[in-house]
């Protein structure tokens, strides 16, 4: 059965108006949509924040759970039962400070979640504090003066934890979204999605160089496994090797030309390449990388869960709990 | 000299059988309690294990120990101290000897006990048993090393291997001491050792060169002892200790419920067999996830119940602490969850091998908001298994998260186990959502007489919903802040818990007409109960209630507790079950017996406290 973005669609958000979280669950809808997995065998589990209200406006099973726990939470769901669709949705505090260790931990096991981390670089909910992914030096209520702590780079922290998928999208880039969904749920295994959106309130205009359309032309770049690192209004740039380093230059100048610039590999084991593409920032004179920057293929914890009971049903002779008894040291009392 | 053996029936007799970890203490301490109870005699058994995970060999602190009591009517406890201390090197007999009864007999092995030896165990000098006291007279001295490869000079082992069966001599040794019979433990062996016919064969022969080796020279003990059986209950059993008990209790609930059994868990003191035990049985469909944390653990679990198994999860105090959140999650999604809580010495790390009963208002009460859940403590280590069942069947049947709290003495100590058979076993029917109700249902629509939602498990067409830690309307399901809602679901959430039905709480000895009552809860529950056998036994006029299901009290809780003159609540923590009672029940002012040292009770203590009070 086909269906539409409508079927997964419930009650009406309550996200200030402009909340990036208003653009991405519209992708989340028709993502589902197109992948066409019932509603009744998908579940969306969130933690606790701004985000984390997402379960509520999905017609699927969910939870808005506990903050900082979804990812332990979807792991115990999709573990105990792996026919189910399992998206796990969190905000920067929610997957990353509260929730890191359950974050790095599914990513390490590789449980076959769409792991969602809805990016702003604040807290929206307790109005306006500075984030794990705030930049040094942010100000906010909680540090007035600027914070003395560098930020977690989700996608170095996706990469340390051995993740095997990583992807980006801007809010406001419904395509770019639901292909970067599409290709989480592709995945078998852990799959973080870092989806860039603005805090209209707290942190307005923290993604403003790639939120627009045009913002995007030039400082950012789309990267498509097979082909080559190209960007610009004019497809005029690209990316190419330099010493342990990647560098930007300028397609037809100085004798370069198409043939010389890198080829997006996002099914390389070495994650080398794809950390320096995620890393890259605008203030680094670099654009920053959207679409689906690493995706490689590795066993799942819950397949392997499985395979490992079907395997060791057939090696041990009891299946249920009276043969369990008889595998004792028993004796009669006559 | 064997025809001047006196035999001497016994009602009852404590075996710690003490040594270096490796000794093989416990096998030998197991082997005894199983020759014993298929004679049908009464068991218990209590390890007494070092923190050190390898101490140095013949040190202070590498000694374990693994007692034995042994009953020809029922035993409640492993004994207060020992009637035979059996010590396989100095620092054993040095650390061990407190244990033993004035009067104990003691077997030494006399080639453990070289300058080298004494100097590890601190001995001043070469006489330690005039250091510590011990008549001579009393001691079964006996060069077990050496016998032991005389007797396996000619089975081309080496030495080491050899050496591993000093336990099984004597083992032989208290065998021929209380007359068991040898054949019980040869056909142990020869089946533990099934794969090993060579290994099972060395042990045979050398249980039988200590057994004759008692027989023969007797030594300097005066006695052989008969300890006969009283009531027989006939059946098949096996050795069970509570952490295995709960394991079990847990996999046969899960398979009345036609479920798959979720653990998830984080290795913790003294909780984790029960997480070794759930990963052994695959064949079973169990799942274990040893997760990233305690948070996790309960986390997990909580997520495994909504996609719609039996979620568990195992831990002591200082996980529970953890998993507070995660477990009023649970509460406030009324989603079944069994929360096992191993209590151990606190507060922080506390005392970890050791045992308490201190959690009991952190199982009660601790949480924010209102938070009820159900309480369930278990009483012995065989009891663990109907109480892990009877908590699965509440979690499920009641959609709500239970603790099951036992305790470091009930979940290491073991005793013999009547193989259960599930089919006797009440049915497990979680409230699932009926099909008729598709289009009308909301997820916290309820039976009208037991105030349970009904559970609608993900994979269902046209249940489709969402949970969550946030309050809900009582009706859509939507979240709400309404101050009339609020207070609404908060009585129901409470109204629910509180229309459990418990067993009616049971009166033991003197019900009628005692002049006290003892009282108390979960693993202390032997103790007690050989108290007031000794108090009855003095002509005391004694009765004993034991509280195994806390939250909600049995309906006849205010009756009993009201019934008798004076009452004494004794329990391992400060007051703890008398403080809830005390706020379940009107007017009701017990005297306390509270002890928190980490050990269990000594019923010397207890019979001497109660005294007192009595006499008072």
């Amino acid at each position: 059965m086909a269906y539409t973005a409508q079927d997964f669609k419930k009650g009406q958000p309550r996200w200030c108006p402009g909340c990036g979280d208003h653009f991405f669950l519209a992708s989340l809808h028709k993502a589902m949509a197109e992948i066409g997995v019932e509603p009744w065998n998908t579940a969306v589990i969130s933690g606790i924040g701004c985000s984390s209200r997402l379960p509520h406006y999905m017609a699927t099973y969910g939870m808005n759970t506990i903050h900082g726990r979804a990812a332990a939470i979807a792991t115990g769901c999709k573990v105990a039962n792996p026919n189910l669709t399992v998206w796990q949705v969190s905000g920067d505090g929610d997957g990353l400070a509260i929730g890191g260790n359950h974050f790095i931990h599914a990513n390490r096991r590789n449980i076959n979640l769409n792991m969602i981390l809805l990016n702003n670089r604040i807290y929206g909910l307790t109005k306006g504090q500075y984030s794990p992914t705030s930049p040094r030096g942010f100000v906010s209520k909680s540090s007035p003066y600027g914070t003395v702590e560098d930020p977690f780079r989700p996608a170095e922290l996706c990469f340390g934890a051995r993740g095997h998928f990583f992807a980006r999208a801007v809010a406001t880039d419904a395509p770019g979204t639901v292909e970067i969904l599409k290709a989480a749920y592709n995945h078998k295994g852990a799959a973080v999605c870092e989806i860039l959106q603005n805090c209209v309130i707290f942190n307005n205009g923290t993604h403003d160089a790639v939120y627009s359309k045009e913002g995007r032309a030039k400082n950012a770049i789309y990267v498509q496994h097979g082909k080559p690192l190209i960007f610009g209004e004019n497809n005029e740039f690209g990316l190419m090797q330099e010493g342990f380093g990647l560098k930007v230059v300028k397609i037809g100048e100085n004798g370069i030309t198409e043939k010389d610039i890198l080829v997006h590999d996002a099914h390389c084991e070495d994650n080398t390449l794809q950390l320096k593409l995620a890393l890259m920032g605008n203030g680094d004179g670099f654009p920053v990388a959207l679409g689906v920057i690493r995706d490689v293929d590795a066993p799942t914890y819950d397949d392997c869960v499985t395979a490992q009971i079907e395997e060791v049903k057939t090696q041990k002779k009891y299946h249920n709990f009276a043969e369990l008894l008889e595998t004792n040291d028993i004796w009669e009392v006559k | 000299m064997a025809e001047k053996l006196e035999m001497k029936e016994l009602a009852e007799v404590a075996v710690r059988f003490s040594g270096d970890s490796g000794d093989g203490m416990q096998l030998a301490g197991n082997i005894f309690s199983t020759v014993s109870a298929t004679v049908g005699n009464s068991i218990s058994t209590f390890p007494d294990y070092p923190a050190d995970i390898r101490a140095p060999q013949g040190s202070l602190t590498g000694v374990s120990g693994f007692q034995v009591h042994i009953g020809a009517e029922m035993v409640y406890t492993p004994g207060d101290k020992c009637d035979v201390l059996v010590a396989m090197n100095a620092a054993a007999l040095k650390t061990q000897y407190k244990f033993a009864k004035p009067g104990a007999a003691i077997i030494i092995d006399t080639d453990a006990f070289g300058a080298a030896d004494l100097k590890k165990a601190a001995f001043a000098t070469e006489d330690y048993l005039g250091e510590m006291g011990i008549d001579p007279d009393r001691v079964i001295a006996c060069p077990i090393t050496q016998m032991v490869k005389d007797c396996l000079a000619d089975s081309g082992m080496d030495v080491k291997a050899m050496l591993k069966c000093r336990n099984m001599f004597a083992l032989g040794l208290v065998c021929w001491l209380f007359d068991r019979d040898l054949n019980i433990a040869f056909n142990f062996l020869k089946e533990k050792f099934a794969k090993k016919p060579g290994v099972a064969e060395a042990n045979i022969k050398v249980i039988q060169a200590g057994y004759d080796y008692g027989h023969n020279t007797h030594s300097s003990v005066a006695n052989v002892y008969r300890i006969e059986t009283k009531n027989k209950v006939p059946g098949r059993y096996m050795d069970i200790t509570g952490n295995k008990a709960t394991a079990y209790g847990f996999i046969a609930a899960a398979e009345k419920a036609g479920l798959k059994l979720y653990l998830g868990s984080y290795p913790i003191t003294p909780a984790t067999d029960v997480l070794h035990e759930l990963s052994k049985h695959k064949s079973l469909g169990v799942t274990t996830v040893q997760c990233e944390d305690e948070i996790a653990g309960c986390a997990s679990a909580v997520g495994a119940s909504f996609a719609g198994a039996l979620g568990v999860t195992s831990t002591s105090g200082p996980g529970i602490c953890l998993k507070s959140e995660a477990m009023n999650l649970a509460v406030i999604m009324e989603l079944p969850l069994v929360v096992l809580d191993v209590q151990r010495g606190g507060p922080a790390t506390g005392l970890p091998t050791k045992s308490e009963q201190t959690d009991l208002l952190q199982a009660l009460f601790g949480r924010n908001g209102e938070s009820p859940m159900p309480v369930i403590a278990a009483t012995s280590p065989t009891d663990c298994f109907d109480a892990a069942y009877s908590a699965a069947k509440m979690a499920l049947e009641h959609m709500t998260p239970v603790i099951l709290m036992t305790d470091a003495y009930v979940a290491n100590g073991s005793a013999a186990f009547k193989l259960p058979n599930l089919a006797e076993y009440p049915a497990i029917n979680p409230p699932y959502v009926p099909e008729e109700l598709k289009g009308s249902w909301a997820p916290y629509l309820r039976n009208p007489e037991t105030g349970v939602r009904y559970w609608a498990v993900p994979g269902r067409e046209g249940f489709q919903h969402i949970l969550g830690g946030l309050e809900k309307d009582n009706k859509t399901g939507a979240i709400s802040t309404d101050p009339e809602n609020h207070n609404l679901m908060t009585h129901l959430r409470q109204e629910k818990i509180d229309k459990i039905q418990v067993p009616d709480l049971e009166v033991l000895g003197d019900k009628d007409d005692a002049d006290l009552l003892i009282v108390g809860f979960g693993g202390t529950y032997g103790h007690l109960h050989a108290a007031m056998d000794e108090l009855r036994a003095q002509g005391k006029k004694v009765a004993l209630a034991h509280f195994k299901y806390i939250n909600p009290l049995p309906k006849n809780t205010a009756e009993v507790l009201k019934k008798y003159p004076k009452v004494v609540v004794a329990e391992q923590n400060m007051g703890q079950l008398a403080g809830w009672l005390r706020m379940k029940v009107d007017n009701f002012v017990p005297e306390q017996f509270n002890q928190v040292k980490g050990q269990p009770f000594a019923v010397a203590e207890l019979v001497e406290a109660f005294n007192a009070i009595i006499n008072k």
